[in-house]
């Protein structure tokens, strides 16, 4: 491996990270909205 | 509120991908590392980030402690989380770096060995979290982050007072940079610290509704499906004691 295949490995590991992080906030918010039409559903506010 | 919101990240996104373009492309090339030390305008700007992140964990943590406020404990989770994620693409870029450079992927250097503690600090302080149901739980995490943020300074001046392997800091610290590089460096750390805050006030925002939905939910238990008080045997019981307790008198 050389300099430049180095820099594309931290590159690409940044975004994969940050990209997985923001994945996993995106699933979460969605789950929660989920539950709160179930709660709606049941004429919870 | 969710259009400023909208308008901010596409702005992030933007910047992100300016950053990008200068640190790839407009940016020269370094004569003796070569390629390699682009890997600086990610790591240095997601290292500030994750300080700034747990400056504000500390702020957040102080404030919870003081007014005990509900908000002050959300953002210091959120915060926190947040800091880790970016404190982990430091410790995943800097071996990445380190190895076609110093020839090694890792050392027991005092800076890297102290942002690994950090990192530990702040990822115990998520299990405890994330794993406690005590009621004291937001009060034993705030502790544990006013300790676990002495620890962001011994990180950023280590360099000082140890004999270190790392490179010394490229403003204020006597290290010189070209004025293309510094200004490539300059934006990056711009718009890492934006998208830095964007996160954090999206999982600020997550973390306060999972709370009024788990209050919500908490109400639902008590009350029931037909939004009525649960009442128990043992209080429909006479004289307040359950069935099998009520015997012959």
């Amino acid at each position: 491996m050389n300099s430049i295949h180095f820099m594309w490995a931290a590159y690409i590991a940044t975004w994969a990270i940050l990209g997985g992080y923001l994945v996993s906030i995106v699933r979460r918010y969605r789950r929660l909205q989920r539950e709160q039409k179930d709660l709606q559903g049941k004429g919870f506010e | 509120m969710k259009k400023a919101f909208s308008i901010l990240a596409v702005f992030s996104a933007l910047l992100l991908a300016y950053a990008t373009y200068q640190a790839l492309v407009v940016a020269p090339t370094e004569r003796t590392m070569g390629d390699v030390q682009r890997i600086f305008y990610y790591h240095v700007p997601c290292a500030w980030t994750a300080g700034c992140l747990f400056c504000v964990n500390l702020l957040a943590s102080i404030a919870y402690l003081t007014w005990k406020s509900s908000k002050a404990d959300a953002l210091a989770v959120s915060a926190a989380e947040t800091g880790v994620v970016f404190c982990s693409v430091v410790l995943v870029t800097g071996p990445i770096w380190a190895r076609p450079v110093w020839g090694i992927w890792w050392t027991w250097d005092m800076r890297l060995t102290t942002t690994l503690v950090l990192w530990l600090i702040y990822v115990s302080y998520l299990v405890l979290r994330k794993f406690s149901d005590s009621a004291q739980t937001p009060k034993l995490a705030a502790v544990l982050a006013i300790f676990g943020a002495l620890d962001v300074p011994l990180v950023y001046f280590s360099i000082w007072f140890f004999r270190t392997q790392h490179p010394q800091p490229v403003i204020g610290g006597g290290g010189s940079l070209d004025p293309r590089m510094l200004r490539v460096f300059l934006i990056n750390l711009l718009a890492f610290s934006f998208l830095g805050a964007m996160i954090c006030w999206w999982r600020f925002r997550l973390e306060v509704f999972q709370r009024e939905l788990d209050e919500a939910l908490a109400l639902e238990a008590l009350l029931g499906p037909d939004g009525l008080p649960q009442v128990s045997a043992r209080s429909r019981s006479p004289l307040g004691k359950s069935p099998s307790a009520t015997g012959p008198a």
